[in-house]
């Protein structure tokens, strides 16, 4: 545990990829095998189910550190981590505990069935026989996920300089569903197994959004253009009669959309496609909200099968009869992709092909891309035509060319102090806009970022001075400061009390040259309501 | 209803019965002054009372005032009110405030820690009846450790930098923190750079403080001949241009902030050393009940919940409204006005 926990303080106290990448790929060359798995699975993301709930936690934190709950609970609004409050309160130890990573993992799946009494007594023997920054992680374990700037990029370029593998072929290895409980390092990445492969999904190719004017790509007939669409991210994969439904997270999300079942019989074992699960209620494609009532659910209900029923909007083929294509042209695997879903069209599956758009220079393309809220897309993607698929965002081959968020100039009301780095900073805001008698402002957005660090320090300074009512976390402000919020969708809700919600509200500016009088009202917002 | 000796209104802590304030925060006729500090030594009074040790420091940032001075336990009366001035043990020449008037005590605390950092006269209990305390790090989740621990863990961090060719960059206030640091760094690993603002204070506090030889960084300073060494900055200098010429250089800050990781990440500082001036959690619980006092008035930092939990604990606590800064904020505030 020493080791590990060496090595997410190294992490966590760098803000440079190389350090990170040398600090983790010493890390990989040195540490057990069972360690290493674990470490892998832990900075992917795959933790062990949660022994104890938070609740508990926190009423035994507060216990063992001899300070009421509510100033516990106060201390975790300002600290913003449960498991750093917890390594804070609790005493200073004097034992050491010589456990391994593995041993402790080990224990806390065992954990997860045992007696509410004996898992307090798990934890207070831990808490107490771990030196400070070992009980952040060992609690951090439990809790939740490490948010240390680890990406996968960043693990697997560390694992291949531990192991001297090729990176895109680790990326692969590390996809997928496998247990760090029951998988060695060796079946993991070393090894190579075919039969593994059965459910992996390729690495997803990401664009960059694109900087410049689209004239710097160069001619308008090398890219090929097609709208992008609001949905999630999948490789929908078909080997061996059996279908997998990824998400671009790498979760396995099969079960949510039995929809896809149809696609079994239909569609030929070794294929891989790329596209977007997009929700279609009353054969239209839906909002983003449409969609979330589908990915938050376990149960996938027969009602809500019918009333947001979801399709894949293809975009691209990766595998076709069980060979990898991925480095075929893109043109090429168009026209796989085109001439499958020709042959597919009439068997009513829910797949629908993501058009590709020609046009015969950039103002044509300038023009199509305004069009995009019409046909509830977020802008254009450009792909050129001669590329590979290649793996993570790289620049070059993909952008996406996103239309101008929507905007509007609204009132500071509300501020909450942040989470995480914000912890000692009032950066979440709510903002309100006039009511038709202008007298009132009325809740329409949240947001928390956008705003550089100093001026983050400014609104935060200016709050603690003009602070009206403070209720827990919360204060209300006098209304003073005016901010330009973007975002990119709105819809209409019945569950804002504005009657609307946005969706990814963010700040874009402060408009310090405005008065409050001079922001905007309700009817202005409802006004950019798609009809 | 009988006024209280001492009470919070718009200008700063007034003293009705002397007609003098505590650390006012607008200008007033007579201030006695807590320490140097920015949010507590503000311009604009006809005339300032304050330890000798504090005279030169707040000359040096007011420029020409009228400023007395005052010794340790040195009994003064103004209007009947007897005031004297207690070590605080926050930085070098910051005072504890107390007021004697009709048998009652009062006691401002201004900013204080309880453990003693080498260089400020160590901070004394003042029996009293009333106690106006900070609470800056009045949350449980602040715990120092002993600073011996603390300059060992700098004094390594900047051996380990030496050996990789690269310059220690650490940045501290420029009064108080930073000349705290100058006393306890191991001067046989390398030489001590300062930035202009922390040198200008520095030379200010050497006539009263014995502190180790420093190097201006100035614009004829060559870039080879910083390598290695290591460089005290005030914050403010953290992003800015003037950094650029310690190149290759690795950054800290001594903070009692750096408790959260949180908060050096917000700075993009590659190492936090958790260093405050002011109380922990436990100092603050222990200098309070030392003090005898049954009335608590909680100004700066966490007071709400520092208020409540002292009044679960039995005291007669309470919030006043200051416009003192958190430590934080202070640093910023301190940042324009070296800038400036």
């Amino acid at each position: 545990m020493k080791q590990f926990a060496e090595l997410i303080r190294t992490l966590d106290s760098t803000n440079k990829t190389t350090l990170k990448v040398e600090a983790l790929a010493h890390y990989l060359k040195t540490a057990s095998d069972k360690d290493k798995v674990w470490t892998i699975a832990i900075l992917s993301h795959r933790r062990p189910p949660r022994p104890v709930n938070t609740t508990l936690m926190r009423n035994w934190a507060s216990e063992f550190s001899k300070i009421p709950l509510w100033l516990f609970e106060e201390s975790y609004h300002i600290v913003g981590d449960l498991a750093e409050t917890i390594a804070l309160v609790i005493p200073p130890s004097e034992e050491i505990s010589e456990k391994s990573l593995y041993q402790f993992l080990q224990e806390i799946i065992e954990l997860k069935p045992r007696s509410e009494e004996e898992k307090k007594e798990y934890l207070k023997e831990n808490w107490f026989s771990l030196n400070y920054y070992e009980r952040f992680v060992f609690t951090k374990l439990i809790t939740g996920s490490f948010r240390i700037g680890v990406s996968q990029k960043l693990m697997t370029r560390a694992l291949s300089k531990a192991t001297d593998i090729d990176e895109d072929i680790l990326a692969y290895k590390l996809m997928g569903n496998w247990d760090p409980a029951t998988t060695t390092f060796n079946d993991l990445i070393l090894e190579e197994k075919p039969e593994d492969f059965l459910s992996k999904p390729y690495p997803f190719y990401l664009a960059y959004a694109i900087e410049d004017k689209p004239e710097s790509l160069g001619s308008v007939k090398e890219w090929a253009a097609e709208h992008k669409w609001d949905g999630i991210r999948s490789q929908v994969i078909i080997r061996n009669s059996e279908l997998f439904v990824w998400s671009r997270g790498e979760e396995l999300v099969t079960d949510k959309y039995p929809e896809f079942e149809k696609f079994i019989d239909i569609i030929p074992d070794g294929t891989v496609i790329d596209g977007e699960i997009l929700p279609f209620p009353e054969n239209e494609i839906g909002t983003f909200k449409d969609l979330q009532t589908r990915i938050g659910r376990k149960n996938i209900t027969k009602k809500l099968l019918e009333k947001t029923p979801v399709i894949l909007k293809a975009y691209d083929v990766l595998e076709w009869k069980g060979e990898d294509i991925r480095e075929k042209p893109y043109r090429e695997r168009r026209n796989i992709l085109e001439k499958l879903y020709a042959e597919v069209a009439s068997e009513k599956i829910p797949l629908h092909l993501s058009k590709t758009i020609s046009f015969e220079n950039w103002e044509e393309a300038t023009k199509e891309r305004e069009r995009s809220r019409e046909v509830k897309s977020e802008g254009l993607m450009l792909k050129r035509w001669d590329s590979p698929y290649l793996v993570g965002r790289k620049k070059g081959d993909w952008w996406k060319w996103k239309v101008d968020p929507l905007t509007i100039d609204a009132v500071l009301t509300y501020a909450m102090r942040g989470h995480g780095r914000r912890s000692n900073l009032f950066t979440d805001y709510t903002f309100g806009l006039w009511d038709e008698s202008k007298e009132e402002l009325v809740t329409f957005a949240k947001a928390y970022s956008g705003l550089t660090d100093a001026e983050f320090r400014k609104v935060d300074a200016w709050i603690k001075r003009n602070t009206l009512e403070r209720y827990g976390p919360v204060r209300s402000v006098t209304p003073h400061h005016v901010f330009e919020i973007a975002f990119e969708g709105i819809a209409e809700s019945k569950r804002h009390k504005s009657g609307v919600a946005t969706r990814f509200p963010r700040i874009l500016r402060w408009r310090q040259d405005k008065k409050i009088e001079d922001a905007n009202t309700l009817e202005d917002l409802k006004a950019l309501i798609p009809k | 209803m009988k006024i209280p000796l001492l009470v919070f209104n718009d200008k700063g802590i007034y003293c009705q019965a002397a007609d003098v304030y505590l650390d006012p925060w607008k200008p007033v006729k007579k201030a006695i002054i807590s320490h140097g500090h920015a949010d507590h030594s503000r311009w604009g009074h006809q005339q300032y009372i304050t330890h000798y040790s504090n005279v030169a420091i707040i000359k040096h940032r007011l420029g020409d005032i009228t400023v007395a001075g005052k010794e340790w336990n040195e009994a003064f009366t103004i209007n009947g009110v007897k005031f004297s001035l207690h070590p605080a043990g926050h930085i070098i020449g910051s005072s504890q405030i107390r007021v004697e008037y009709k048998g009652e005590v009062w006691v401002f605390t201004g900013d204080y820690k309880t453990e003693d950092d080498g260089l400020a006269v160590p901070y004394e209990v003042v029996k009293c009846h009333t106690f106006i305390t900070e609470c800056t790090f009045g949350l449980p989740a602040f715990k120092w450790v002993p600073q011996e621990q603390v300059f060992n863990d700098i004094n390594t961090w900047w051996q380990q930098n030496r050996d990789d060719g690269k310059t220690s960059v650490l940045f501290g206030y420029s009064l108080g923190k930073a000349q705290r640091i100058l006393k306890h760094l191991d001067t046989s690993i390398g030489q001590i750079y300062t930035h202009g603002a922390v040198e200008n204070m520095t030379e200010v506090i050497r006539s009263i403080a014995d502190l180790p030889p420093t190097h201006k960084i100035t614009r004829d300073t060559k870039k080879e001949e910083i390598k290695g060494n290591i460089v005290i900055a005030p914050p403010s200098a953290h992003g800015s241009t003037w950094i650029k010429k310690m190149v290759p250089y690795v950054t800290a800050s001594a903070s009692g902030w750096m408790t959260f990781r949180g908060a050096r990440r917000r700075r993009a500082i590659d190492k936090g050393f958790v260093l405050s001036d002011h109380c922990d959690w436990q100092g603050l619980l222990n200098s309070i009940k030392a003090t005898g006092a049954e009335k608590i008035i909680c100004t700066h930092g966490y007071t709400d919940i520092f208020s409540r939990f002292l009044a679960e604990q039995g005291y007669d606590a309470k919030t006043e409204q200051t416009q003192y800064e958190e430590e934080n904020a202070e640093e910023v505030s301190k940042e324009k006005e070296e800038n400036g």
